[in-house]
């Protein structure tokens, strides 16, 4: 105990003696949880923006109708079951008894419907079954209808998504706001409710428990499915940009809980027995370099095929993660390692010998002719930062004719739109990384698509990896998806809308007297201080 | 006297003016789109259309321009395009840990400065002078987030004095407000202590040449009441002088000192602000600190006239 502990404990001691009996059975500070997330929360709403941090804080406050296991297996969550009647295109879902939204109302099929509508004209997934729904009926209080247009195997599993925007459940009256506005209040039904006269925008961010929030009454905490028991009756995030300041905090025990401290700063709390260093998501995030298909040099399949003998994915995670080889994955192909899709068809080309001399070949062969070409990437965020230097010193001995161009995100997220050429502000490459849950499947693995202009930034156009993506919504099976999964694999590598570079662990800096802990993102319920 | 004060007062008005279309124009020409940020990786060019589009993004510079300025004569500074929160709330939330922060830096750096000042003049050429000008040296040249990190890793983690990061409001008490703000402070006013402490010490040495000092000396005056009541006072023009333009300083410094110890004030909101490109609350940070510039400058005009009788207005 140190000095301001023990006066601390001294006041406290004088002030307990004031409090009820019930108060002793877990000191007031036990039942707080301070926590420094990955950034900061500016937009309230996780349909109108894709921030992660407003999906987790979507997490915090709001409920879905399935949730999703660490299986990636989708499990009814606010739905107590559901009925598929019709040969597959009519599905009703009944929703749980006595679940209440923070503001006192009873949840109803009535704020589900315009939900679930919502969500569909923003989350690709979404707008993907929106193309098959032909009308999201009420039927009672309780029991919403999907009627389709034809049967659409991973209704639940797009209800269940935990990629970006989620289809969470709000309010009617707030679910029924613009998809493209601001809904202007934050009030779900979740185990947490947000504290808004305490909201200061990158500074705190404070959720109270809902006492009446009515958790599933069986099952085992599995990344959003399960039971979700809220142990702590206040959780605070506290922005901290400074790493050093956040670590220090961490040590201090100003905080319980540093989400995203960068690998410097995880060798050195990794020396406090206090805290432990660990993986918040067992699967890892993945990093690609991004062609623009549009324009010289990488408009030619043979120059995107060149810099493959010089890709080292070991070398791009290492400029992420420091060299431990637990914290990263090589061999990696279009989907997040461990998942059920991922595969090592069509992956020759990455794996073996490296080598630049055989890179500046090809480059050759390709009919490479000192074109102009720009990498752009930003400086502020670790990941796509660290990747890109990996990728500037890789076009520099490659020789090629570059123009490497660093801002900050925000330059870079504008930039990147742009459709010009080089030499009218264009840009050529750019890295960056997707969460384990954008690349476990398909559905928001969104810089896999090869629809051209209205793909990704890059705009490829592969028509044949959309088919395949197609089929993958109709699959009937986990061995079809697996199958589809190894062909669309082997026609991005041939094809190249992009070059993996690996994946590597998200890891989290956590005092070890917190326990429970559900493992995928940050996650509040089940953890306990013991 | 009052007169002279409310033509300055209005004065401000065309600055501001200035101000206004400057920031306003160098933000419509910078690179980034708060739309694309906002709508994220997934969204089609046709979703960040629409965003821009309800953010007013998509109208001509002038109607931009016009709107915000007639919003402004009405006291709106508008919404922040992210939080949807009102950028007088958001400035509102933020504003006390800044003055405070500034507040309690400005009392330290002054009231050890001008000592240090007084004394190194004092004593020119020993050892407590060139002491003076060493501390002097190293406070201009040890960046403000270098200090901070030294002051926290002693004074927080090694000592467990003081907290490392944070920010309590006045409201909650004397001692925990203090305590958040004393590390922040003396980081932050390293550089200010340094500077003032330099001018206190070359005015106070051409003061202490003049021959009302030597009558005063004749006279038999005592040392303290020489130094600090005959020739610190004729000193004080030039030193309010710099401690003003320091207020400059300490604005950009606050920015810094903010980040290292987590404090919620006003300069991270313009970093926060800048990188996400929302435009709203830039605007209204950036006139709020012009608007501080201005009025500390006319402060410091008015405090002239009560060191030094012979200037009017």
């Amino acid at each position: 105990m140190n000095r301001r502990d023990l006066l601390r404990a001294s006041a406290a001691a004088g002030a307990a003696a004031a409090l009820p009996r019930a108060s002793f059975a877990q000191p007031a500070q036990n039942r707080v949880l301070k926590m420094v997330p990955q950034a900061n929360l500016t937009s309230l709403d996780p349909v109108w923006t894709t921030a992660n941090i407003t999906r987790n804080h979507g997490h915090m406050i709001y409920d879905s109708l399935y949730g999703m296991d660490a299986q990636f297996r989708p499990q009814p969550q606010m739905a107590e079951g559901h009925v598929v009647e019709d040969d597959g295109k009519s599905v009703t879902i009944t929703l749980r008894q006595g679940l209440k939204f923070h503001d006192g109302e009873p949840v109803r099929a009535q704020d589900a419907v315009p939900s679930v509508t919502r969500w569909m004209k923003r989350n690709p997934f979404g707008q993907k079954l929106d193309t098959v729904v032909d009308a999201i009926e009420v039927v009672d209080d309780r029991r919403l209808r999907f009627r389709l247009k034809r049967p659409f195997p991973l209704l639940f599993k797009a209800l269940a998504q935990v990629s970006n925007s989620p289809a969470f459940v709000m309010p009617e009256r707030l679910a029924k706001t613009d998809p493209f506005q601001q809904v202007r209040e934050a009030i779900g039904s979740g185990p947490f409710k947000f504290k808004a006269d305490e909201f200061n925008s990158g500074s705190r961010v404070v959720y109270e428990r809902f006492a009446d929030y009515v958790p599933l009454p069986s099952g085992t905490p599995s990344l959003t499915a399960g039971p979700k028991v809220a142990h702590f009756d206040r959780v605070e995030w506290h922005i901290i940009v400074d790493a050093a300041t956040a670590a220090a905090a961490l040590q201090t025990g100003e905080i319980d809980w540093y989400e995203q401290p960068p690998p410097e700063i995880q060798e050195l709390l990794r020396r406090n027995r206090g805290i432990s260093i660990e993986a918040i998501d067992p699967l890892p995030l993945t990093g690609i370099l991004r062609f623009n298909h549009l324009h010289a040099p990488f408009n030619d399949k043979k120059m995107r095929q060149a810099i493959l003998p010089a890709i080292s994915q070991e070398d791009f995670m290492q400029a992420i993660v420091g060299t431990d080889p637990a914290t990263y994955f090589t061999n990696v192909g279009l989907f997040t390692p461990g998942t059920p899709l991922a595969n090592d068809a069509g992956m020759g080309p990455l794996t073996g010998p490296r080598s630049i001399d055989r890179a500046k070949a090809m480059m050759r062969e390709a009919g490479y002719t000192n074109q102009p070409m720009r990498l752009i990437g930003p400086t502020d965020i670790l990941a796509p930062s660290a990747l890109t230097q990996v990728a500037a010193d890789l076009v520099r001995r490659l020789g090629f004719n570059a123009d490497i161009v660093l801002t900050d995100w925000g330059t870079v997220v504008q930039r990147r739109t742009s459709r010009e050429p080089v030499e009218r502000g264009g840009w050529s490459m750019l890295l960056t990384a997707f969460s384990s849950f954008d690349f476990a499947d398909p559905a928001a693995h969104f810089p896999m698509r090869g629809n051209g202009a209205q793909a990704w930034p890059g705009w490829p156009t592969v028509p044949r990896l959309e088919e395949l993506r197609d089929a993958w919504f109709d699959a009937p099976d986990l061995a079809t998806e697996q199958r589809l999964a190894r062909e669309m694999q082997t026609v991005a590598m041939d094809e190249l809308p992009y070059v993996p570079c690996g994946s590597y662990l998200s890891l989290t800096a956590i005092k070890r007297n917190l326990t429970g802990r559900v493992p995928g993102l940050a996650l509040f319920w089940n953890m306990r201080r013991t | 006297m009052f007169a002279y004060v409310v033509r300055r007062i209005l004065a401000t008005i065309p600055v501001m003016a200035v101000v206004a279309l400057f920031v306003f124009s160098l933000l419509y020409v910078a690179p980034g789109d708060p739309a694309a940020v906002i709508a994220g990786d997934q969204a089609t060019p046709d979703d960040v259309e629409r965003i821009r589009q309800s953010l007013g993004l998509d109208r001509p510079y002038l109607v931009r321009f016009g709107a915000w300025v007639f919003d402004i004569m009405r006291g709106d500074l508008g919404v922040s395009i992210f939080t949807n929160l009102p950028v007088v709330t958001m400035i509102q939330q933020r504003i006390e840990p800044t003055l405070s922060l500034m507040v309690v830096t400005l009392i330290l750096a002054v009231s050890i400065a001008v000592p240090m000042g007084v004394v190194a003049a004092w004593k020119v050429g020993t050892w407590m002078d060139r002491a003076v000008m060493g501390f002097a040296v190293l406070g201009f040249s040890v960046p403000v987030f270098v200090v901070g990190y030294l002051l926290a890793y002693v004074f927080a983690l090694e000592l467990d004095w003081l907290p490392v990061q944070g920010y309590t409001p006045f409201s909650q008490g004397f001692v925990p407000w203090f305590e958040n703000l004393i590390l922040p402070a003396i980081a932050l006013g390293s550089v200010y202590i340094a500077l003032i402490a330099r001018i206190t010490r070359a005015t106070m040495l051409e003061v202490l040449q003049q021959d009302y000092i030597r009558t005063a000396r004749a006279k038999g005056a005592g040392q303290p009441s020489i130094l600090f009541l005959h020739a610190l006072k004729n000193a004080a023009v030039p030193i309010v002088t710099v401690i003003g333009i320091g207020i400059a300083l300490l604005i950009g410094g606050a920015v810094v000192t903010e980040s290292v110890f987590a404090i919620p004030g006003l300069g991270r909101l313009t970093v926060d602000a800048i990188l996400r490109r929302d435009y709203p609350v830039i605007q209204g940070v950036v006139l709020l600190f012009s608007f501080v510039y201005v009025l500390v400058n006319l402060v410091i005009d008015l405090l002239y006239t009560l060191f030094d009788p012979r200037i009017r207005y």
